[in-house]
């Protein structure tokens, strides 16, 4: 208690100040802890339930060793399932089988939540001006930071043990399922230090989520990569990755414990590296000092179209970056799949599905479908920038002049539907290219690009959504991101827990034309349209009735 | 004369708050008028009401003519308005601020925004979150008196301004009313208020509990006096405009309404006076006595 009746510490630290630079983290903690109880209960319990129930389903569908390795084969010889959640490492073992498409996945949804957690609790507060006001109190410089990480840590620890229990529960080997929970918490534990990492470089939480979520994208693909290149096992660009090493734990599957010490340390470096930015920067100001801005606005600054496509600008470029990536690289593995599978048994599934061409459409459309549920996720935060703007203050200057709610709301809206189009539009050409370059036939480009656009007017329903949750339930909005994991949800595992076929139905995704390969309907297409139209209008009808503020 | 804004018996609710419960409110055209109360007592709500951004539950509101909620957006090109924390947009420098929020209401006067950039002493060329307070308060300040409005609405404009800038503030305030201007000033700076308000609102709990000029208001004030009398004052408890009275002896202590001064003088020098000290009445000992009863 030597610090507590010291005069409060300012809270920048000189050299010396290393030990000081932590009074206050339990406070701050605790705070946390308060502020996040419901949350993170609600996320550690939906996670402990996706996996309990995946395990104890599994146990139905594949009672026999042989319905084991004919499934874990099944997933083994197809390449975009392999890209998407990696292999079966023991096709005999229910455990790893039952599991597998919550191995690499689920590690990445919790290494996004540790991420957004450690933000929020660091960079977001900052920002805000809420960590001044603690931090004028006796609170030292490390302190958020480190209150944020034990957080981070705790919650991934939690999730790791309940998810044990409850996959021992569920009658699979203890040692299996505890391997199974560390690698989460060590893909969460990892992600938290990169989120950390992110939160000193930039002046905004906003683009630390971004940052972070960036990070963890290209941790993903080099897994994807790294497992499909791969014949038996995975090759080098699934080492680089953290992802790639929660995954290489390889839980019921021999449980290699020591790729854990991997995160750990992995983990340790990215959040010394954090430590020596906090430590080197000012309150509130990020790694790049802000540059003067102009003097006086550009005459195309003049209504609220322009104001959105201004604010929206750089996430946008950022987004479509990301996703010409993404598009480029499932475009240029997409034609090879087919050579990599030499099995007997993958043999004859290509031939069902018609040939190599045909092999290599599936694989397009699911990596694209995918890819559709990622540019929704875009459409969904830039909806949420409206509700940002007006949570912030920003929305009742804008109000207070001649322009009208609907005018207002509409360029938000437009930006986002339009942001959504050009992002598909983007990885469209970009698969397409890749893929028409190792085809060497450009003509595919075409086909790519529908089998992406294909995916709008479910990804327009997302946005609806959201603009509904704005309208007419603000406080309620952030549950768009709920709806989108749960459709994601539904489409993963529904069909595995035999959940009744309306509510696999729900998701939007389940009904967009499985393109390139199959059938192009139109009318899922035009009802979705319809249906995200209706979302739009009652959401902005219902904004302009209700508050502001 | 008529009025820009009229407001009568306005509730408004939030859950079980009732922040507004039958506010009154009137606003001549070409007056600065002051709007005064506790924390928390419905000066904001208020002023959203009017700005239409939030939708009156009952009351008659009427501002520049018209329905805030119905004609919002003609309304709002002709006022301005200063919140009383001003957040800006991160990546966009005060300069866009300030031509946009001017664009946006249909045009601002470019001469008269130089003028006030250099008169607030105001760098255009900085980032939103770069601004200190004072300074995120001035690009609303000069956002708000560069465009030509008819109205006014400022909700605490100065909070955050060093002396220097307060006082050039005052100035253009009194600017803008020489020019006919309206304005609407929600301030717990008493001397703000008294150095530019005709008529003042002093608002409590949601309610008006006092309108009217400063002059009339003053009228409501109460001065303090201290005697030495020849006599026992007995019959000065039993007059309706003292209060606060305290007898030792002959010495005498207590305060007096302004307007029943003249009677109880008559009656001290009826007993006799030896001396006297009487304190001026101060316009902020009357808010303090509503703003006390509001917070008990
Ligand atoms: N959006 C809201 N939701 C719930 N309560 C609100 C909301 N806005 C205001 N209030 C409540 O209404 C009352 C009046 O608040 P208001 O902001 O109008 O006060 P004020 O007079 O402006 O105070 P101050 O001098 O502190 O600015 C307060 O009790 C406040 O808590
Ligand atoms: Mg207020």
């Amino acid at each position: 208690m030597t610090t507590t009746t010291a005069l409060p510490t300012p809270a920048r630290v000189g050299s010396g100040g290393w030990r000081t630079g932590f009074t206050g983290t339990t406070a701050l903690l605790r705070l946390a802890l308060r502020r996040d109880r419901v949350l993170a209960t609600c996320w550690i319990l939906v996670f402990v339930a996706m996996a309990a129930g995946s395990a104890a389903a599994s146990q139905g569908v594949y009672p026999t060793q042989q319905a084991r390795v004919r499934a874990a084969s099944a997933i083994n010889d197809t390449p975009a399932m392999v890209a998407l959640y990696g292999r079966v490492f023991d096709p005999t073992s229910l455990g790893a089988v039952s599991l597998i498409k919550l191995g690499a996945f689920g590690a990445a949804l919790v290494a996004l939540v540790a991420i957004f957690s450690v933000v929020r609790h660091t960079r977001g507060e900052e920002e805000a001006g809420r960590l001044e006001l603690v931090g004028a109190a006796v609170v030292g410089r490390y302190s958020a930071l480190t209150a944020a990480l034990l957080l981070a840590i705790g919650t991934s620890i939690v999730l790791a043990l309940l998810t044990a229990l409850s996959l021992v529960g569920a009658g699979l080997p203890a040692d299996g399922a505890l391997a199974f929970g560390l690698s989460w918490a060590g893909a969460g534990v990892a992600f938290a230090a990169i989120g950390a990492l992110a939160a000193q470089v930039t002046e905004s939480a906003r683009t630390a989520n971004g940052i972070g979520a960036a990070v963890l994208a290209v941790a993903y693909l080099l897994r994807a990569t790294g497992d499909v290149t791969g014949v038996d096992d995975s090759t080098w660009p699934s080492w680089l990755s953290p992802i790639g090493w929660a995954q290489q734990v390889r839980p019921f599957a021999g449980d290699r414990w020591w790729v854990l010490v991997n995160l750990l340390v992995f983990a340790a470096l990215v959040a010394a590296a954090a430590y020596a930015l906090v430590a080197r920067r000012d309150h509130g100001a990020g790694l790049v000092a802000a540059r003067p801005g102009r003097a006086a606005a550009q005459p195309r600054l003049r209504s609220p179209l322009a104001l959105a496509a201004r604010l929206h600008r750089g996430a946008l470029v950022g987004w479509l970056v990301g996703m010409a990536l993404g598009g480029l690289l499932f475009g240029s593995i997409a034609s090879q799949v087919g050579a990599l599978a030499d099995t007997p048994e993958a043999r004859e599934m290509i031939r069902r599905l018609g040939g190599e061409r045909g092999l290599t459409d599936a694989f397009l459309a699911t990596e694209l479908g995918i890819l559709g549920v990622v540019v929704a996720a875009y459409g969904i935060s830039a909806a949420l920038r409206m509700r940002g703007e007006e949570t912030a203050g920003r929305l009742e200057p804008v109000l207070a002049t001649g322009v009208g709610r609907l005018r207002w709301a509409a360029s938000h809206v437009i930006v986002a539907l339009g942001g959504a189009a050009l992002l598909l539009v983007t990885v469209g050409l970009g698969a397409g290219f890749a893929h028409g370059a190792a085809t060497e036939n450009f003509g595919e480009i075409g086909r790519v690009l529908a089998a992406a656009l294909v995916q709008l007017p479910a990804v327009w329903v997302l946005t609806g959504i959201t603009v509904l949750l704005v309208g007419a339930a603000p406080r309620l909005a952030v549950l768009s991101w709920a709806a989108l994991v749960l459709f994601l949800l539904l489409g993963q595992l529904g069909s595995l827990m035999r959940l009744p076929g309306w509510m696999i139905d729900l998701s939007p995704f389940g009904h967009t034309p499985k393109l390139p390969g199959a059938e192009l309907e139109l009318t899922p297409l035009v009802s979705l349209t319809l249906i995200a139209a209706i979302l739009l209008t009652v959401g902005l009808s219902a904004f302009r009735r209700r508050d502001i503020g | 004369m008529t009025t820009a804004i009229s407001v009568s018996g306005l509730v408004k609710t939030f859950g079980p708050t009732r922040a507004l419960d039958g506010l009154d409110l009137t606003v001549r055209s070409g007056e600065v008028h002051g709007f005064l109360g506790p924390n928390g007592s419905g000066k904001s709500t208020t002023i959203r009401v009017l700005l239409g951004l939030l939708r009156a539950d009952a009351g008659e509101v009427r501002l520049l003519g018209g329905d805030p909620w119905t004609d919002a957006t003609e309304l709002h090109r002709r006022l301005a308005y200063v919140p009383g924390a001003v957040s800006l947009w991160p990546n966009l420098s005060g300069g866009e601020v300030i031509d946009l929020l001017g664009r946006l209401r249909g045009g601002l006067n470019p001469k008269r925004r130089t003028e006030l950039l250099e008169r607030f002493d105001l760098d255009p060329t900085k980032k939103g979150r770069a601004y200190s307070k004072g300074n995120r308060q001035k690009v609303a300040l000069v956002a708000a008196l560069a465009s030509d409005v008819e109205l006014l609405i400022l909700d605490e404009p100065t909070s955050g301004l060093d002396p220097l800038m307060e006082a050039v503030f005052k100035d253009c305030v009194r600017e803008e009313h020489e020019r006919g201007r309206t304005v609407l000033l929600s301030s717990h700076i008493l001397a703000e208020v008294e150095s530019l308000c005709e008529r003042v609102s002093i608002i409590r709990l949601g309610r008006t509990v006092e309108t009217g000029t400063l002059t009339e208001l003053r009228h409501l004030t109460r001065t303090s006096i201290s005697a030495e009398l020849a006599g026992v004052p007995d019959r000065l408890g039993e007059h309706p405009g003292v209060h606060d009275l305290h007898v030792e002896g002959h010495r005498v202590r207590f305060d007096v309404e302004t307007a029943e001064l003249d009677p109880v003088l008559r009656e001290l020098t009826r007993v006799g006076v030896r001396g006297l000290v009487s304190q001026p009445p101060t316009l902020e000992e009357l808010f303090l006595r509503h703003y006390e009863e509001a917070s008990r």
